[in-house]
């Protein structure tokens, strides 16, 4: 992996990293990936993918409401608020 | 796949461009359109909790901890909303996934607090099917449906400080995340060729059919002028309809059906432009602006569509069993194509006469109001035309004008007891208009006093009277011109104030002049 990756993958994650950072951790997603690749290793095509530890399907809830939070304790925890509302910075180059 | 990045001197070449005139570009290139339909779902609470799904509730009150993708806290599918995307996908004709997963998509935007929306990827719970879409002229066009995904819907931002609550100019941004959670699903279409000219029309009515459906299927309230109902229409040219794909554009979150209609016009008639010029159609997102009826290009996006999606580690696979699957099946309800045909055949509407009322969105009243009891004819009658009338006036849909079915279905009844005519019924209809919706027909009738006359007294003083006023009337009905009756049933149904029962009326006037009808 090269350090432009990461500096790719840095910038879409939203993430600052030094020179020496990127070429740190190049090296460390390197060892990373291949120890991951090994798995490939022993899974056949016969081997299913897994995104979940427990082989366990439809976990549902029923469609009822439960307690919601009051204005107040959604907003507690932000930086600023106004109206109501999040207030976050400019949001640039969209539309 | 990411967009070209544009140099400047581009952009300044490609805003020269002339678009073409539509006929010119729909002779010269064929159209393709791709279409992505969001559709939120009318369940009760959110798609990962149990938060209200309600529309405008004060600002951040209908979330939860998990609305707010608060740490530590886990989404729980909700099952009804799986539910209602099967539902969605059996209606349109589409394979159900016996297992699917969810995906997380990451971006930054400040409407989405876990900085990914949780969607599905590579494993929709519906895919492969297909939607029949009925032209004006009933001209049928069938649509492949690549797939229909279940996904959750962001919040809203408001840009403060902009001129026009635009993100131009604005300083900052206020974030409600009431919206953010509710349910949605994605349907995407595969490319539909062969539209040519048509491709307009062709969009919008893809568009209102699928609206038409949630309806039927009671998923969604699928009001466009609430954001129920999104669409993004992607639309390229090529030069034959053998020519491989052209590049396309992807027209974001037009919402009306006329928008749609508009938006896929410009894109023609400006890609066609470009493509004359020499040029090549840039990959991009568009936004339409309804004021002027032409889109412009979004920012473009060097990164765009990396979104790294990798399965959803909170949430387990979705399983729907087959048993479930054909349960909904067997309780669909009729679809609205199977229901036009069927009501042509039962109230004998001919095919043109079901158009227009299709067209004038006057199906469910007209079905409710024969439900009431009116007759059919009559129920479209009074519907397409004094009612579109007003509404067309007042510039609102039918359904937004306040009159009820059952105050129609009991004006015609009066109609048909012979208690009011036509002329009197168009006078009720305009006091309850006036009202807003308030009142019932007979309750008017009887306030204002406007009951057929056919009081022989009454009647018998107008018509003497007629009789007197026109002695040279009189003597040409005597000499057998009988037409001529109407001459005298002018002056009495004026001296009745349009209320006197006309058929009674011509009786008593061939009784006094001893003539035979």
């Amino acid at each position: 992996m090269s350090s432009e990756e990461v500096a790719r993958l840095a910038s879409l994650a939203r993430i600052q990293l030094t020179d020496e950072e990127l070429t740190r951790f190049a090296g460390e997603f390197d060892a990373i990936l291949t120890a991951v690749a090994s798995v490939s290793e022993v899974a056949s095509d016969d081997v299913p993918a897994t995104s979940h530890p427990i082989a366990m399907t439809n976990v549902f809830r029923a469609d009822e409401v439960t307690r919601t939070l009051t204005q107040e304790e959604a907003l507690a925890g932000a930086p600023e608020a106004a109206d109501g509302r999040f207030v976050v910075p400019q949001i640039l180059g969209e539309e | 796949m990411s967009a070209q990045p544009v140099s400047a001197n581009k952009v300044r070449e490609y805003l020269d461009v002339q678009p073409l005139d539509f006929d010119d570009a729909v002779k010269t290139y064929d159209p393709v359109l791709g279409i992505e339909v969001h559709v939120e779902l009318g369940t009760a609470t959110k798609m990962f909790d149990g938060a209200p799904n309600v529309f405008a509730a004060e600002p951040n009150t209908a979330i939860t901890e998990v609305s707010l993708g608060l740490p530590g806290t886990l989404p729980v599918v909700n099952e009804k909303a799986v539910e209602y995307a099967i539902r969605i996908g059996l209606a349109l004709n589409c394979e159900i996934a016996e297992s699917c997963r969810f995906a997380r998509k990451q971006y930054f935007y400040p409407d989405l607090t876990k900085n990914f929306q949780t969607s599905q990827y590579d494993e929709p719970i519906a895919f492969d099917g297909w939607v029949d879409v009925e032209l004006e002229d009933g001209e049928i066009v069938r649509v492949e449906i690549e797939r229909a995904h279940m996904e959750e819907d962001a919040g809203k931002n408001t840009h403060i400080g902009g001129s026009t609550g635009r993100i131009q100019g604005a300083t900052h941004s206020q974030v409600d995340y009431n919206r953010a959670g509710v349910p949605l699903v994605e349907i995407v279409t595969r490319p539909i060729p062969n539209v040519g000219e048509r491709a307009p029309e062709v969009a919008a009515a893809y568009v209102r059919t699928l609206r038409d459906i949630f309806r039927a299927l009671d998923v969604s309230e699928a009001r466009m002028e609430r954001g129920n109902v999104r669409a993004d229409i992607n639309v390229s040219l090529r030069a034959d309809a053998d020519a491989p794909l052209g590049t396309r554009t992807e027209t974001k979150n037009v919402n009306s059906f006329r928008a749609i209609d508009r938006a896929v016009r410009f894109e023609i008639c400006r890609q066609a432009g470009v493509l004359d010029a020499g040029m090549d159609v840039v990959q991009e997102t568009r936004h339409f602006h309804d004021e002027t009826g032409e889109t412009s290009p979004g920012r473009v996006k060097t990164d765009a569509e990396d979104y790294r999606y990798f399965p959803e580690p909170d949430l387990v696979p979705v399983a729907p069993s087959r048993d479930w699957v054909e349960q909904l099946r067997s309780t669909l309800p009729e679809l609205p194509a199977a229901r036009r045909r069927r009501l042509i055949g039962e109230w004998g509407f001919s095919d043109f006469e079901m158009r227009d009322v299709i067209n004038a969105g006057a199906l469910d009243l007209i079905q409710e109001t024969v439900d009431a009891g009116a007759k059919p004819q009559a129920a479209r009658k009074w519907w397409m035309g004094e009612l579109a009338r007003y509404a067309k006036d007042k510039g609102v849909e039918l359904d937004e004008l306040g009159v009820s079915s059952a105050q129609v279905a009991e004006l015609i009844g009066l109609i048909d007891e012979k208690k009011i005519n036509d002329k009197i019924g168009r006078q009720v209809l305009g006091v309850i208009v006036e009202a807003d919706g308030d009142g019932s027909p007979a309750q008017i009738v009887e306030d204002k006093g406007l009951a057929v006359v056919s009081d022989d007294s009454v009647l018998t003083d107008a018509v003497d009277a007629a009789i007197a006023d026109n002695p040279d009337v009189v003597e040409k009905i005597k000499g057998g011109k009988v037409q001529a009756i109407g001459a005298l049933m002018g002056p009495v149904m004026k001296a009745t104030r349009g209320q006197a029962d006309a058929g009674r009326v011509r009786q008593i006037i061939m009784e006094k002049l001893g003539v035979a009808g």
